[in-house]
C-alpha cells in the first residue's frame, strides 16, 4: 500500500512538474564576451482579466530595453547590454511572492512592477529582503510605499494624491457644500474615498453621507435612496466602471440631481458606451497627464503602436520611464547592483515621456499630475490638469 | 416619509428579483432534495443568449415587442436544453453517491459555465438595450418604473403558476410522488427520470426568465451576474424555507427588504457605527435568528431529523 | 486501526525501509525542487502545504463529522488576522510567533465554537448557508473594522508583518544550518512540514478515538448517536472547534509567511476550493485529503505554467487565455473526478464498503431521490 500512497504522491508531483515547466521569458541575445549583462525583471498580470493591460506594461518595459540596447549604454565603464526576464503575477497576492522570487533567484538587478497594488505589496517585501531595486509603474495604493522599503519606488501619483485633488476640485472648482460619498470597501475605493473627504472638508465642503457598496453589486437604489434624503449637490463614487455604470442610471431614474463623479475607475470608454446618457456631465480623474501633453507622449505613441500594432493602453509610458529612470540611476553610481546605485535612485531628477521624475523620501513621485476629465456629448473632454512637473522637452 | 415608501418600494422591487431566482432553486430542491448551485450561472446564460439574439435582431426592422419576445423564446429554450444537460451529466450518475458528490459536480458546472461565458462573450461588461419605453410612476413622492412593475408581477405569477402546476396538474402529482418517495412513485408507473428532467427543465427556463428580467432592470449583463445573484437566492430560499414556492417568494421580499431597510437606517440607528457597509451582515444574522427558532426556514415544513 | 494507512502499520515487513524513504524524500524535497524548477515551485510547495494543513482541519468538521462548513475560510482569516495584528507595525505590537500562534489557534477554536452554537439543530443545507453566511460576516467585519476606531485597517490589509522568528532565529531570511545553507522557503518547507505532519498525526489519533467514533456515529445517523449515549450536542461543539484550530495555526503561519494579509485573501471561493480539495481527494480519509490539497494547489500552477506553452506548440499561438483554460479544465475535472469517483480520488476504506452495500439494498429505504446515503 505504501507503494501505492508514496507513489501517487510522487507522481502527482512529477507530472506536474514536467506540465509545469513553462520558465520564465527571457529576450535574451547573443552578448559579446565583455559587455555587461543587466538583467531587467518585469511582472505585471499576463493571464486573467487584466492581461491586456499586464501586457501593456510589459510592452512600456520591452520597448525601453530595446531603446537603450540600440542607444548603447556605458556604465562604469563597460558597455551594458540589457535583458528582460517578464513574469505573470495573475493578479494574485500569493502567485506575486511566488513570481517576485522566481525573479530573486533569477539575480535580476532590477524590477519594474507589479501592476496592482495588492500583488506590489506582498512582492515589495521579497525585494526589500534581496535588496532589489523595485519601480512599479502603476500601483496607487498609499501602502505600497509607506511600508518603509528603501528598494520601492513609483513613478505614478498615488491614491492619496488623487483623493485629495478630486475632494479640492470638487468642493472649490464645482462649488459643492454638500457631498456624499459611496465607496465599494476595495483598497482602491476605501483609500481614494478617505483622502477625498479629508480634501473635500478642509476645503469648505460638508460631507452630508458616506455609505458603502461591494465590487460585486449591482443594485444601489437603498443607499442611493438615504443619500437622496441628505439633498447633496455632489455624489463621489469611489470604485470601478462595472458598478459606475448601474450606479449612475439609478441614480437618474430615482431623480437624484447631483453632479456625479469618479476616481480614474470611472475614466474609461466603457463607462460612456454603458451608461448612454446617464454618463453626461459626469466627472473622472486619471494620475498623470493627457497623454497628448507629454513631453515626449504623441511620438511615444506613435512608436508603441508601430511596433505593437496596438494602441497604448494604459501605463506603458510610466514602465518606459521607469526602466529608463533605473537605467539614469545605474549610470550614475557606475554600477548595476542595486546595492549600489540605489541611493542614486532615490535623489534621481529624469525627465520622463510622462512627467521630470522625482521621488521623495518614501519613493512616491514627487508633485505627480493629475488630470480631471468631464463627459461631454459622449466624450471623455480634458477640463484640467492639477500639479506635476512637465519634463523638459527632449 | 417619502424615502421610507422609496426604500419599501426598493426592497420589494430587490426582493422579487432574488424570488425570481429562488423560485428556480426551490422547485428543484422540492421534487429532488439537491440544491442546484449551477441555478445561478443559468440565468447568467439566459441573460447572456437573450442579449445575443436582440443583438442580431435589432438590426433587422422586427418590432421591439417581437425582438423581446423572441429572445425571451430563445433564452427559455437554451436554458432548457442546458437544464437537461446538466440533470444528465452532473446530477444523475450521482443518485445513489454520497450526497457532498452532486455538489461538487454543481460546482464544477458553475466554474464551467463561467467560464465558457467568459471565453464566448469576453470578460467585459455589455449594455442590455432598452427596448420598450420604461416610464417612470410616482407614488407618494417615491419613483417606480415600469421594469420594475414588472419584475414584482412576474414573480408573483410564476409562484402562483408553479403552485398551480404543482398541485392541481398531473405532472404536479407526479413530481410530488417523487418528492414523497421516488421508488414507491416508480412503482405507481411514475416515469422518474422524466418527471426530474422536467422539474429541472422547468426550473432552468424560470432561471432564464429570471435572466431576462434581471438584466432588463440593471442594463448591464456579464458573465460573473449569476454568482451573487444565485448566492443571495438561495440564502432568500433557505430564509423562507427551501423547497416551499411560498416560502421562496416570502424569503426573497424579506430578504429584499432587510437589505434596503438595514442599509438605509441602520447608520443612523447605530449612531453610524455599522452603517450600509454591514448590509449583508443583517441579512445573514436575520438568517441565522430565524434558522435557530425555525431549524427549516419560515414556511418550511418539520422534516424528521435526521443527520 | 482500520483507517490508519497501511504504511504506519508496525507488523508490515517494509514498513520502516518505506518510512524512511518517505522521510527522506520529503527532506530533499525542497532542494530537488529548487535544483529541477526553480525557487519560485518550493514556495508553490510551501502553500501545498498550508491547503493541506486546512483541508486536513475542514476534513474533521465534513469528513469525521459530516457537517457541511462553507465558510471555513473565516478560521483561516482568524489566525492570520491574529498574527497580523499581534505581530507587525498595526498596534506596534510584535510578540514571537510561539505565543501569537497559540493565540490564534485558541481565537480560532472560539469562533469555530460560536460557529457551532447556532447551527446544531440544522440539517445539511441549511447548515451550509448558516456557515457560509458566517464566514462572509467574518471577511465583512474584517473589511470594516477600520472606522471608527481602525483595528484590521479595513480593505487595505495589513503589511509589515514580522517574520516567523524565534530569537534571533528569523525565517524571514537565509541561515546557515549543519554548514548548508538554507533560504527562507526552504526553512518555511520544514516548519510547515513539522506542523502538517502533527496535524496528521493528530487526525491520525482522533480517528481512532472514542470521539472520533462518535463523530462517525453523528454522521451516519445523528438521531441513532444520540440514542446510544453520545452528546451530540457537545460533539458537534467540538468538531468545530477542532477544525478551527487546523485553520488558526495554518492562518497564523500565512500571515508570517507572506508578510502581508488583506480581507480579499478570504473570500467565499477559498472556502469552496478547501472543500473541493476533500471532496475531491477522498473525504474522511487522511491519505486522500492530502492528496486532494496537494493536486488543487499545484495542478493549477502546472496548468497555468502549462496550457500557454502547449498551445503555442500545438496550434502556433494562443487560442484561450490560459486562465480561461486553466479554470475550465478545473470546472472539468472537478465533475469527472466526481462522476469517475464519487467517493473521491482516494476514499476511506469504510466509505468504499458502505457504497458498494448501497449498489446492491436499501434503494427502497431512501426518502428523496439524492438522500441515498446521507
Amino acid at each position: 500500500m505504501l507503494r501505492n500512497s508514496g507513489a501517487l504522491l510522487f507522481s502527482a508531483l512529477l507530472a506536474s512538474m514536467l506540465l509545469g515547466c513553462g520558465k520564465s521569458e527571457t529576450t535574451s541575445t547573443n552578448t559579446s564576451g565583455d559587455a555587461l549583462v543587466v538583467k531587467i525583471g518585469a511582472a505585471a498580470p499576463l493571464t486573467g482579466a487584466q492581461a491586456h493591460i499586464g501586457k501593456d506594461n510589459e510592452n512600456g518595459t520591452r520597448m525601453a530595453i530595446e531603446d537603450a540596447n540600440a542607444r548603447g549604454i556605458m556604465i562604469g565603464g563597460r558597455k551594458a547590454h540589457f535583458e528582460l526576464l517578464s513574469e505573470d503575477d495573475q493578479t494574485d497576492p500569493k502567485a506575486a511572492t511566488i513570481v517576485a522570487q522566481k525573479l530573486v533567484d533569477a539575480r535580476v538587478n532590477g524590477v519594474i512592477g507589479h501592476l496592482n497594488s495588492g500583488t506590489t505589496i506582498p512582492a515589495a517585501r521579497i525585494y526589500n529582503d534581496n535588496g532589489i531595486a523595485q519601480i512599479s509603474p502603476s500601483a496607487t495604493a498609499v501602502a505600497y510605499t509607506a511600508q518603509g522599503y528603501k528598494t520601492a519606488f513609483r513613478v505614478m501619483a498615488n491614491d492619496a494624491q488623487q483623493g485629495r485633488v478630486l475632494g479640492e476640485f470638487a468642493a472649490k472648482n464645482l462649488q459643492a457644500r454638500n457631498i456624499a460619498v459611496i465607496d465599494d470597501r476595495t483598497a482602491y475605493g476605501q483609500g481614494i474615498a478617505d483622502e477625498f473627504i479629508k480634501a473635500a472638508e478642509a476645503s469648505g465642503a460638508q460631507i452630508v453621507a458616506h455609505e458603502y457598496t461591494s465590487d460585486k453589486a449591482m443594485d444601489f437604489t437603498a443607499v442611493l435612496t438615504s443619500i437622496k434624503g441628505k439633498k447633496p449637490d455632489l455624489l463621489f463614487y469611489a470604485g470601478m466602471d462595472p458598478q459606475g455604470v448601474p450606479l449612475v442610471k439609478q441614480l437618474k431614474s430615482l431623480g437624484l440631481n447631483a453632479k456625479f463623479m469618479m476616481g480614474d475607475g470611472g475614466y474609461t470608454p466603457k463607462m460612456i458606451e454603458l451608461a448612454g446618457a446617464a454618463a453626461e456631465g459626469m466627472y473622472a480623474s486619471l494620475p498623470g497627464v493627457p497623454l497628448d501633453q507629454m513631453p515626449g507622449g504623441r511620438e511615444f505613441a506613435k512608436r508603441y503602436e508601430a511596433q505593437f500594432k496596438q494602441p497604448i493602453q494604459l501605463y506603458a509610458p510610466y514602465c518606459y520611464d521607469a526602466v529608463n529612470v533605473m537605467i539614469s540611476a545605474m549610470q550614475k553610481a557606475g554600477s548595476v547592483e542595486s546595492a549600489k546605485y540605489l541611493q542614486e535612485l532615490a535623489k534621481i531628477s529624469h525627465d520622463g515621456v510622462t512627467a521630470k521624475i522625482m521621488f521623495d523620501e518614501k519613493g512616491d513621485l514627487k508633485g505627480g499630475a493629475i488630470t480631471l476629465y468631464q463627459v461631454k456629448q459622449g466624450k471623455w473632454s480634458v477640463i484640467e490638469t492639477v500639479g506635476g512637473a512637465p519634463a523638459a522637452k527632449h | 416619509m417619502e424615502i421610507l415608501l422609496q426604500q419599501i418600494i426598493n426592497g420589494l422591487v430587490q426582493g422579487s428579483v432574488y424570488a425570481l431566482v429562488a423560485l428556480g432553486y426551490t422547485m428543484v430542491y422540492g421534487i429532488l432534495g439537491l440544491i442546484n448551485f449551477a441555478h445561478g450561472e443559468v440565468v447568467m446564460v439566459g441573460a447572456m443568449v437573450a442579449l445575443a439574439v436582440i443583438k442580431v435582431l435589432l438590426a433587422t426592422a422586427l418590432s421591439p415587442v417581437l425582438v423581446l419576445l423572441l429572445s425571451l423564446l430563445a433564452a427559455v429554450g437554451v436554458c432548457m436544453a442546458l437544464g437537461y444537460g446538466i440533470e444528465r451529466v452532473a446530477y444523475r450518475p450521482l443518485r445513489h453517491a454520497p450526497r457532498l458528490a452532486p455538489l461538487i459536480t454543481a460546482i464544477g458546472v458553475s466554474i464551467v459555465l463561467q467560464t465558457l461565458a467568459m471565453i464566448i462573450w469576453g470578460r467585459e461588461y455589455h449594455a442590455f438595450p432598452q427596448l420598450l419605453p420604461n416610464a417612470s410612476h410616482s407614488i407618494g413622492g417615491a419613483v417606480i418604473n415600469e421594469v420594475q412593475i414588472a419584475i414584482v408581477l412576474v414573480a408573483v405569477l410564476m409562484m402562483a403558476g408553479l403552485l398551480l402546476l404543482v398541485h392541481r396538474t398531473r405532472l404536479g402529482r407526479a413530481m410530488r410522488a417523487v418528492a414523497e418517495n421516488p421508488s414507491a412513485a416508480a412503482l405507481m408507473g411514475v416515469n422518474i427520470n422524466g418527471v426530474i428532467s422536467t422539474t429541472f427543465m422547468l426550473g432552468s427556463a424560470l432561471a432564464a426568465v429570471a435572466g431576462l428580467m434581471v438584466s432588463a432592470n440593471y442594463g448591464i449583463v456579464h458573465y460573473y451576474m449569476g454568482f451573487m445573484l444565485g448566492l443571495k437566492a438561495f440564502t432568500a430560499a433557505v430564509l423562507g424555507g427551501i423547497g416551499n414556492l411560498r416560502g421562496a417568494m416570502l424569503g426573497g421580499v424579506m430578504l429584499g427588504l432587510i437589505e434596503s431597510l438595514g442599509a438605509g437606517y441602520s447608520g443612523a440607528l447605530t449612531g453610524g457605527m455599522f452603517g450600509s457597509n454591514y448590509q449583508d451582515v443583517f441579512a445573514f444574522i436575520v438568517l441565522i435568528a430565524v434558522l435557530i427558532f425555525r431549524p427549516s426556514g419560515l414556511l418550511g415544513e418539520r422534516v424528521a431529523e435526521r443527520a | 486501526m482500520r483507517n490508519v494507512p497501511d504504511f504506519l502499520r508496525p507488523n508490515k515487513r517494509n514498513a520502516w525501509l518505506a518510512f524512511v524513504a518517505l522521510g527522506l524524500l520529503l527532506l530533499v524535497l525542497p532542494f530537488a525542487t529548487d535544483a529541477l524548477l526553480g525557487r519560485g515551485w518550493v514556495r508553490i510547495v510551501d502553500f501545498a502545504l498550508l491547503y493541506i494543513m486546512l483541508a486536513l482541519g475542514l476534513n474533521i468538521v465534513v469528513g469525521y463529522a459530516g457537517l457541511l462548513d462553507l465558510g471555513y475560510v473565516a478560521f483561516f482569516a482568524v489566525g492570520a488576522y491574529t498574527y497580523a495584528l499581534l505581530g507587525s507595525p498595526q498596534f506596534g505590537l510584535h510578540l514571537p510567533f510561539w505565543i501569537v500562534l497559540p493565540i490564534g489557534a485558541t481565537l480560532a477554536c472560539i469562533f469555530g465554537a460560536l460557529l457551532g452554537a447556532p447551527t446544531l439543530k440544522l440539517r445539511g443545507d441549511y447548515l451550509a448557508i448558516v456557515t457560509l453566511g458566517f464566514g462572509e460576516i467574518i471577511r465583512i467585519f474584517l473589511n470594516n473594522l477600520n472606522a471608527p476606531l481602525n483595528i484590521t485597517n479595513g480593505p487595505q490589509g495589513i503589511s509589515q508583518i514580522d517574520a516567523i522568528r524565534v530569537a534571533e532565529f528569523s525565517l524571514g531570511r537565509s541561515q546557515e544550518l549543519f554548514g548548508i545553507t538554507l533560504p527562507s522557503v526552504h526553512l518555511h518547507y520544514y516548519l510547515f512540514l513539522a506542523l502538517t505532519l502533527l496535524v496528521i498525526f493528530i487526525s491520525l489519533r482522533l480517528q481512532d478515538s472514542r470521539i472520533g467514533r462518535a463523530w462517525m456515529a453523528i454522521r451516519e445517523d445523528e438521531v441513532a448517536a444520540s440514542a446510544m449515549g453520545i452528546n451530540t450536542r457537545n460533539i458537534k461543539l467540538l468538531a468545530f472547534a477542532m477544525g478551527a484550530t487546523f485553520g488558526g495555526v495554518a492562518g497564523g503561519l500565512f500571515a508570517g509567511f507572506q508578510g502581508f494579509v488583506s480581507p480579499e485573501s478570504f473570500s467565499l471561493m477559498e472556502s469552496i476550493m478547501i472543500l473541493c480539495m476533500v471532496v475531491l481527494g477522498g473525504m474522511g480519509n487522511i491519505g486522500g485529503v492530502v492528496l486532494g490539497g496537494v493536486l488543487l494547489v499545484v495542478l493549477p500552477e502546472a496548468l497555468r505554467n502549462g496550457a500557454g506553452p502547449v498551445q503555442q506548440v500545438l496550434f502556433g499561438k494562443t487560442l484561450i487565455d490560459p486562465e480561461s483554460l486553466r479554470m475550465l479544465l478545473f470546472g472539468v475535472a472537478l465533475i469527472v473526478v466526481m462522476l469517475w469517483r464519487p467517493a473521491g480520488l482516494w476514499p476511506s476504506s469504510q466509505r468504499q464498503r458502505e457504497l458498494e452495500a448501497h449498489d446492491g439494498e436499501a434503494q427502497q429505504e431512501q426518502d428523496t431521490v439524492y438522500d441515498a446515503s446521507r
